[in-house]
């Protein structure tokens, strides 16, 4: 049922009691916020080498807002992945809630559209979750599927941008207090209800235990099944906030307003980033952000450089696969001990 | 995880239960789709048209090919679409400064371009032990990205016909070459699963502790599965370049689909489990229902709805019908994770 | 929406609600707020009103007054350099010139800086029209700065793009939207620090102080099918080809098609998409060649795949039929080759000059037209040698108008 268990080395890990870490340069979730600070600072020195302004207000301003988006969606992926999980539906769900959103609130008042998609997200969320642990179709292919059949269904619908959101609802995208968009309160609420769900409740501590050993926690009483559901309906319901953002944002639903950005993708790296194993049981909310703060950064820097947009994808494969290289660098000092100890065995027998 | 010591008839029981849950839904599939195809189309099984049928279906097979020893090692290769991309831009800006070059030479080229690449993924994952979900993501991103940005976005060359027959001609006139080189990536995959590398590959991905104790090169074994599918994405690239030409888009979502299309053939995601011959069959299952759904003239928009109901209830039938025997024969590999 | 109806119970959803809810009053009470928003209200737009009235699909984005100024439009004699369609102009009466004195910068343009907030360059056309405008501007020793914001396809990053550079110290700002309606408030934004031009797709505002596009999908899905009507009897079978579905900018296409063919009576019995994916353009032909017997015509909606359904006829032994195709070299080339009856509608990539010279007549307060609409070429047998260049890349557009500009065609990939 997990989608990506294979990664025996990683999912080796010594099994930390979630919330109880204490900060080390080496946890990954303080050495990608130490990342982004880190990247900040070389990216401040090169733009003002090359003659241009980096701390200024404008621009902390756009990487917060740009972070606001990928943010929202990778918080709830970071639920999913750390069950073990993973959800690819993402993008066309996203697309069709801004487009859900937009035409509810045409017609109808904000309240019943932040419901609607909510709703919405909360039913495909749980579609998800009951074909993942039901029909025992893989995660990949299950969340694959999911975004075949609503992009189908935005394509059989929609033949452009649809429906109107109401200058008070389009606040949210826009609107400021001092230099921090009020989105990002958006993105911090969501985040720390997420925080508070993985960290400090039941439901939590059987997120992380499904996800590292879904045997060993089944057998320990955890209901790993209603476990996964829900991973999946918090993640849709992360995506249908991500959903309603954009919509205010973009003033109207767009079909394509998920996909082209491949949110899909994107939030699976910045969630990885942030040092959540793929196969589940390690990470979290916290180190998600920044991931997506890192990836932000990057983003501001190559847009002041004015860096050509291919190279751009160039550099941040490098990077993410380069960051997570550094996470796995404990588990190839255990493993290289364990080799040598072997080694040291086989030559005791002989 | 020593629990029960397994009768000799319940592991033959589990034997073939085990033949059966990986493969057979694929057959019923395809054989379902196929006939659905004869209906539709009288046509359809007439040499011609049954021939361009696989030539269409071959860079799928082969990639599903590719694909499937990656997975079956524990892994995944997302990478493969953007070699195909990679491979077909590559190619005509090649031919753009050397357009007399044979195409023997380009098609060779390619293909060691896509192993070297395959070797990179390779050896990402095991020796910086990167999840090969993140290798071949990052890798997908890196080939999309590097291959414009040197191209300037489009690739200056034409592909030449000589080139180009291999994916689009005939052998002799009737045979396509595509159709060739489909049944030689399938006796070579079966003939490689046969030998001793298929065995520590299935071993690997089954359980990677044990393989290792039992003295497989584990790291080795892995590399050489990424260098596979990258050559098979290559050669991949080489048929779609030559069935269609050049194209900045040629294998976009071809990652996703040879993944469907080995799950469809019954192969776990995980690894350890499944044969290379279903996860081909699954390849022809899903350009089968391409074909279909687009015969059918289901309105043109909801293809994809139908397309995602059909996989996702396909895969979901396969793991239903045996999941009781597969949930019992894998409790024990399912600890795994928790070495 | 029943979808969305008949689901879950968001009451449970509720308590998860009211923390960010909570955050949001909050923060919306803050006295100090501020919004990049632009004061007046844009909600009520006549236009989506009027389209969510009708059921049917079609009406639900043709828009018959457009239609018929498009048709009207190809007719019109452009004003404007003889030879230099991107400096021409149809019909500028129409929209009234500007007159752009606010904006001349003082002591002349010259070292001014133009910016330019880019939808992206993920295709060939996008490609194409951005290395000739980098071209134009290097024209230009007056130019001192361009910077280009690429928002990669992200309607998000476009927002805060032009929210970027409406906040540098820009002269004047040239945006390529990527969507049509969700840009308008940022550029109604920026419309309100420096002036500001939008190309190619416009936006649902008149803020700008110009709007620069051929003429537009009417006129092409129109030029491609005529074209097929003429050349096919009544009754004869039409594939038609189209990207993808929901891009509105494809969609008035193949309505203009669409009323062509039935008015003439062409049966039309197959329209998919291909995604601009060659491989699946040549199988969709080759199925409707197996499935149809005889093809009489194919109507495409843009050029990317149509040397793919040309391959399909080879390929099946049949007579290539009468095939539409858009100024893309390959198409040429095989058109050329193979001696197709065709036609190659253009959306030409020369507009992407157009916006530079008009940044630096509006800032030396030349005026301008405030829809400056740009001749929409049509490459036909006749005027084939104008579009065809030997020695382009596969993927260059012919319509680029760039032969003249510095560093042609090395730049573009030719030789």
């Amino acid at each position: 049922m997990t989608a990506v268990r294979t990664e025996a080395p990683v999912s080796a890990a010594p099994r930390r009691l979630p919330g109880a870490g204490r900060l080390k340069v080496t946890d990954p979730v303080v050495g990608v916020w130490l990342a982004a600070a880190a990247v900040t600072l070389i990216g401040w020195i090169v733009v003002t080498i090359d003659g241009g302004q980096f701390m200024t207000q404008s621009n902390f301003t756009g990487i917060l807002q740009n972070s606001v988006a990928l943010g929202l969606v990778a918080v709830g992926q970071s639920a999913v992945i750390l069950t073990g999980s993973l959800d690819l539906s993402v993008a066309y769900l996203i697309s069709l809630g801004t487009l859900v959103a937009a035409e509810t609130m045409e017609g109808g008042s904000v309240v019943t559209a932040v419901l609607a998609v909510l709703a919405l997200s909360a039913a495909v969320g749980l579609a998800n979750g009951l074909i993942v642990t039901g029909l025992k179709v893989n995660a990949f292919i299950a969340t694959l599927g999911m975004a075949f059949i609503l992009r189908g269904y935005i394509e059989d619908n929609y033949t452009g941008p649809a429906g109107d959101v109401p200058a008070s609802f389009q606040r949210l995208g826009y609107d400021r207090i001092g230099f921090i968009p009020i989105s990002v309160f958006l993105l911090i609420a969501v985040a720390a209800v997420l925080w508070l769900i993985t960290k400090r409740t039941r439901l939590g501590h059987h997120m992380y235990a499904t996800g590292g050993d879904e045997h060993a926690a089944r057998l320990s009483g955890v209901r790993t099944r209603r476990t996964v559901i829900y991973a999946h309906v918090l993640c849709a319901l992360c995506v249908g906030a991500a959903a309603l953002f954009l919509a205010s944002r973009l003033g109207a639903g767009a079909p394509w307003a998920g996909t082209e950005a491949r949110y899909d993708l994107d939030s699976i790296a910045a969630v990885v980033l942030g040092g959540t194993a793929l196969a589940g049981g390690r990470g979290g909310v916290a180190g998600t952000l920044g991931g997506v703060l890192l990836l932000s950064v990057l983003d501001s820097i190559f847009n002041q450089l004015s860096v050509d947009p291919f190279f751009k994808n160039v550099v941040r494969g490098v990077v993410i696969i380069a960051a997570v290289a550094l996470y796995a660098r404990p588990f190839r000092r255990r493993a290289k001990a364990r080799d040598e100890a072997r080694a040291k065995e086989k030559g005791a027998l002989a | 995880m020593t629990t029960t010591t397994p009768s000799a008839t319940t592991t033959v029981f589990a034997g073939v239960g085990r033949r059966l849950g990986t493969g057979a839904p694929v057959y019923v599939l395809l054989a379902v789709l196929l006939a659905a195809l004869a209906i539709t189309d009288p046509g359809f099984y007439e040499p011609d048209s049954f021939l361009a049928f696989i030539k269409r279906a071959a860079p799928l097979v082969i990639l599903a090919a590719g694909q499937y020893m990656v997975i079956v090692s524990g892994g995944f290769d997302l990478s493969v679409g953007a070699v195909v991309t990679a491979g077909v831009v590559a190619g005509a800006e090649f031919y753009g400064s050397y357009p007399d070059a044979p195409w023997l030479l380009v098609t060779a080229g390619l293909l060691l371009a896509g192993a070297i690449v395959g070797l990179v993924n390779g050896l990402i994952s095991t020796v910086l032990l990167v999840p090969s979900f993140i290798t071949t993501l990052g890798m997908m991103l890196i080939l999309e990205g590097a291959v414009f940005y040197w191209t300037g976005g489009s690739p200056q060359g034409v592909l030449p016909e000589s080139f180009r027959s291999f994916g689009r001609g005939e052998a002799g006139g009737w045979l396509p070459w595509a159709v060739l080189a489909c049944l030689a990536v399938g006796a070579i995959a079966v003939w490689l699963m046969r030998s001793d590398f298929g065995r520590t590959l299935l071993a690997t991905g089954d359980n990677e502790r044990a393989a290792a104790l039992a003295g497989v090169r584990v790291p080795r074994v892995r590399t050489l599965a990424f260098v596979l599918s990258g050559t098979a994405a290559a050669l991949a690239a080489v048929l779609v370049a030559g069935f269609s030409g050049v194209s900045a888009q040629a294998g976009r979502g071809l990652e996703f689909e040879a993944i469907t299309a080995v799950v469809l053939g019954g192969v776990i995601l995980g690894g350890g489990r499944g044969s290379v011959v279903a996860a081909m069959a699954g390849a022809f299952s899903l350009q089968a229902l391409f074909t279909l759904l687009n015969l059918q003239g289901v309105s043109g928009a909801l293809e994809s709805t139908v397309q995602g109901f059909i996989v996702i209830a396909a895969v979901g039938l396969g793991a239903a019908d045996f999941s009781r025997l597969r949930r019992r024969r894998s409790q024990p590999s399912e600890g795994k994770s928790s070495s | 929406m029943s979808r969305t109806r008949r689901t879950t119970r968001p009451g449970a959803r509720n308590r998860r609600l009211a923390a960010p809810a909570a955050a949001l009053l909050a923060a919306a009470l803050l006295a100090s707020c501020s919004s990049d928003a632009p004061k007046d209200d844009l909600a009520d737009d006549p236009a989506a009103s009027e389209q969510a009235e009708d059921g049917d699909k079609r009406s639900e984005f043709f828009d018959q007054a457009d239609y018929d100024r498009q048709l009207e439009l190809t007719k019109a004699t452009p004003e404007g350099p003889e030879g230099k369609p991107w400096e021409q102009m149809l019909d500028p009466a129409s929209g009234g010139m500007v007159d752009t004195s606010e904006y001349a910068m003082e002591g002349g343009v010259e070292g001014a800086k133009l910016c330019f907030s880019n939808a992206g360059v993920f295709n060939p056309w996008r490609q194409v029209g951005l290395k000739t405008m980098k071209a134009e501007v290097a024209q230009h020793d007056e130019i001192a700065d361009f910077t280009v914001l690429d928002a990669q396809g992200k309607d998000d990053k476009q927002i805060s793009d032009i929210q970027e550079l409406s906040g540098q110290d820009c002269d004047a700002l040239i945006v390529s939207p990527n969507t049509t309606a969700t840009l308008t408030p940022a550029v109604e934004e920026a419309c309100g620090k420096i002036p500001v031009i939008v190309f190619d797709r416009g936006v649902e505002t008149d803020c700008a102080v110009t709007f620069i596009s051929p003429i537009g999908g009417y006129a092409y899905g129109a030029a491609a099918a005529d074209f097929l009507v003429d050349e096919v009897d009544k009754g004869g079978k039409i594939v038609a080809l189209r990207i993808s579905p929901g891009v509105d900018v494809l969609e008035t296409r193949w309505s203009a098609a669409e009323i062509a063919f039935e008015k003439a009576g062409l049966d039309v019995v197959e329209v998919k998409f291909t995604d601009g994916d060659p491989s699946k353009a040549k199988s969709i032909v080759s199925d409707a060649i197996a499935r149809h017997g005889r093809i009489d015509g194919v109507w495409m909606d843009s050029g990317a795949t149509s040397v793919a359904a040309v391959e399909a006829f080879e390929d099946a032994g049949e007579d290539i039929p009468p095939i539409t195709g858009e100024d893309q070299q390959d198409f040429l080339q095989a058109w050329k080759d193979k001696d197709l009856t065709a036609i190659a509608p253009a959306y030409p990539t020369f507009q992407w000059r157009t916006p530079v010279i008009a940044a630096l007549k509006i800032l030396k307060g030349e005026e301008v037209p405030k829809e400056w609409t740009l001749p929409q070429p049509v490459v036909t047998e006749e005027n084939f040698d104008e579009y065809y260049k030997e020695g382009m890349p596969p993927l260059h557009y012919g319509a680029c108008g760039c032969e003249e500009l510095p560093g042609y065609p090395g730049d573009w990939g030719g030789e």
